[in-house]
């Protein structure tokens, strides 16, 4: 087969991106697995250390924070916790809010979704200050559910959904009409899995927003045990070490690696509906 | 009162357009009864408003004895056969018939008893398991009739259910629907716009024009006796030859020849209808025709010409016979096989 140079030239250029993609990961295992001083003296490092056990078992079991009482394992399954509520509501809501919209036909519909829409404009970090004051005023500070509710309304999610729900012929609720559907049966047994790939799609989305949220949780948590990861990587490792300030690299790219994990493994296990999404046509 | 009674039924639409005037009818049970007229004539939205997808303006609607005007579709127990069919496409077929039973609360042993009997009739046995999507045209019109059986409801409605399917499958269908509808012998409803499905298919026929049922009567009833311009020219294929002319004292004067002895009282201007088929090719006829064009149909020859000006007159000729373009052949009108027409109303005066 002969290969001709504009396929080169492609192939140079995805392989470019690939190492820009890859690279910074591997630089930040590959030192994590190195020695603090190591790094100090000689840089980051391309190759493997033989630290690896010692400095990951010390950054999941090592207590932290002011009053020592959070672990690293602790902020992830935080994390977690945390992402996994604002995904999952968020998908929820946001796919009833659209079915709302787009098939009880008030008139009220269009106005109520560009009202919608235009929270777009409105950001958490706009609104933080009325924001913590309901949630205190709930007395939902230092909570999971404060963590969450305030972040499960997605304008974005809901546009998605409304899009996806127009394309479905009007005869498909019809029919199921005559079938004996009520509304909600046509959209637990038509729509959810009609839109089961946009549902996986919208959930990486939500959960990867969840993972990262940063300034909601400082503000939010006073309680260390609510502690998440974004926060901990901020604060675990700059107190002093043994008298001297020595900065523990190593173990912050442990930590690095380490809260890549949950939302890697979300992509990887809904990865499968996304194929199945692009490879069958159902509709 | 009849099976299905639909009385004085109306439909506007909130923009004002009148797509069903002051509607009465009636469907015995078991009867095939067919809706069939031009697009946009308000023939599906009658069908809807039985089904219930379309509030009724005015009017009542009652089936099996009772005013279902308020009753929800999903109560109606009516099974409705859509034009695209509609079916799940999530659903294997198998849910797809079983769906609607589900919902009504039935255990799963009759369900399974009442699909697989379904499936048996319609011949789709061998694709339960399959999706709609892995299924050819005439398969997926089995299964979105097969949805309708499996529930056994008190009528069935079909929305142009065949004008998806190629022309040969198309008469297949026609005709197992049929055939179904007699073995199964539920009352039934169709919409078509196609006059020939129209009449293989019906018990009866209404044929509608911008909302108003023009004429009801059996095909055949409606083929010989066409009591409008409209319906004259909409059943029968080829469509019938038009000509204008003057009715004066029981005497019709066209262009070029003249009836005597007409049996009307009628006096103006009219408008003679003669069916292609009902014309004998004879020595010294009424009518020479220039031959432009044969259609060979093996059969019969269908002969378009001109008459003086008159284009694209049809003659349906017995295949046998050859003729050419060029030919002109002197025709005259089979007994009494004539329709004459108000030119003004449409309204049928012989």
């Amino acid at each position: 087969m002969k290969i001709k140079p504009l396929q080169i030239v492609a192939h140079i250029i995805l392989i470019i991106g690939v190492l820009l993609m890859v690279l910074p990961i591997w630089i930040s295992f590959a030192s994590s697995t190195h020695e603090n001083v190591s790094i100090l003296t000689e840089g980051m490092r391309f190759t493997l250390g033989d630290q690896f056990s010692r400095n990951y078992n010390e950054v999941l079991n090592e207590k932290g924070g002011w009053s020592e009482e959070v672990t690293a394992a602790k902020m992830f399954i935080n994390s977690f916790i945390m992402a996994l509520g604002i995904a999952t509501l968020k998908v929820a809501i946001s796919a009833m809010s659209a079915y709302a919209l787009v098939y009880y036909r008030f008139k009220l519909a269009v106005p109520i979704f560009w009202l919608i829409f235009i929270t777009l404009l409105v950001p958490l970090e706009v609104r933080i200050f009325p924001s913590y004051k309901i949630v205190s005023d709930l007395g939902l500070t230092n909570s999971y559910t404060g963590l969450i509710l305030p972040l499960v309304a997605s304008a974005t999610a809901t546009f998605f959904f409304r899009q996806f729900y127009k394309t479905i012929p009007d005869e498909l609720l019809e029919s199921a009409k005559l079938d004996g559907a009520n509304a909600w049966s046509f959209f637990i047994d038509f729509l959810v899995p009609l839109s089961k790939t946009m549902i996986a799609a919208m959930f990486i989305f939500m959960f990867v927003y969840g993972y990262s949220q940063y300034l909601w949780p400082l503000i939010m948590t006073t309680a260390e045990e609510y502690w998440t990861v974004v926060m901990g990587m901020k604060i675990i490792y700059t107190e002093s070490y043994e008298g001297v300030a020595l900065p523990r690299t190593a173990e912050r790219f442990a930590y690095i690696i380490l809260s890549m994990i949950p939302p890697v493994l979300v992509v990887v296990f809904l990865q499968k509906w996304f194929i199945k999404g692009l490879i069958q046509t159902e509709k | 009162m009849s099976f299905l009674d639909l009385k004085n039924v109306t439909k506007i639409y909130p923009n004002g357009t009148k797509a069903v005037h002051e509607t009465s009818l009636s469907v015995d049970e078991g009867e095939f009864m067919v809706f069939v007229g031009p697009s946009g004539c308000g023939k599906s939205t009658l069908l809807r408003m039985v089904a219930g997808l379309e509030d009724i303006t005015e009017g009542d609607i009652n089936l099996d004895g009772k005013l279902i005007n308020e009753v929800d579709p999903s109560e109606r127990d009516v099974a409705m056969v859509f034009q695209n069919y509609a079916l799940y496409p999530h659903m294997n077929v198998y849910n797809n018939l079983a769906y609607g039973l589900k919902n009504r609360g039935i255990d799963k042993e009759t369900i399974e008893q009442k699909v697989n009997d379904a499936a048996k009739l319609l011949q789709i046995s061998d694709f339960l398991q399959r999706k709609p999507s892995m299924l050819s045209g005439g398969q997926r019109q089995r299964v979105a009739m097969g949805r309708a059986i499996v529930r056994n409801p008190k009528i069935f409605l079909f929305d142009e259910p065949l004008s998806n399917l190629d022309a040969k499958l198309r008469i297949q269908m026609r005709l197992e629907i049929k055939k179904l509808q007699q073995k199964v012998g539920v009352t039934s409803i169709f919409v078509t716009h196609d006059q020939v499905e129209a009449m293989t298919l019906a018990d009866r026929l209404a044929v509608i024009n911008d909302g108003i049922i023009e004429q009801l009567g059996t095909p055949i009833e409606i083929y010989n006796n066409p009591k409008s311009l409209f319906v004259a020219g909409f059943i029968g294929s080829p469509q019938m030859n038009f000509l204008d002319a003057n009715l004066n004292n029981k005497t019709l004067s066209a262009e070029n020849f003249e009836i005597k002895n007409i049996d009307s009282d009628y006096n103006g201007e009219v408008t003679l209808g003669i069916r292609p088929e009902h014309l004998i090719e004879t020595e010294n006829g009424l009518i020479n025709l220039k031959v432009e064009l044969v259609e060979q149909l093996g059969s019969d020859n269908l002969v378009y010409g001109q008459i003086k000006n008159i284009k694209d007159f049809c003659y349906r000729s017995p295949g046998n016979q050859t003729i050419k373009k060029g030919d002109t052949l002197s025709l005259n009108i089979e007994e009494n096989k004539y329709f004459i027409f108000d030119k003004s109303t449409g309204k049928r005066v012989n």
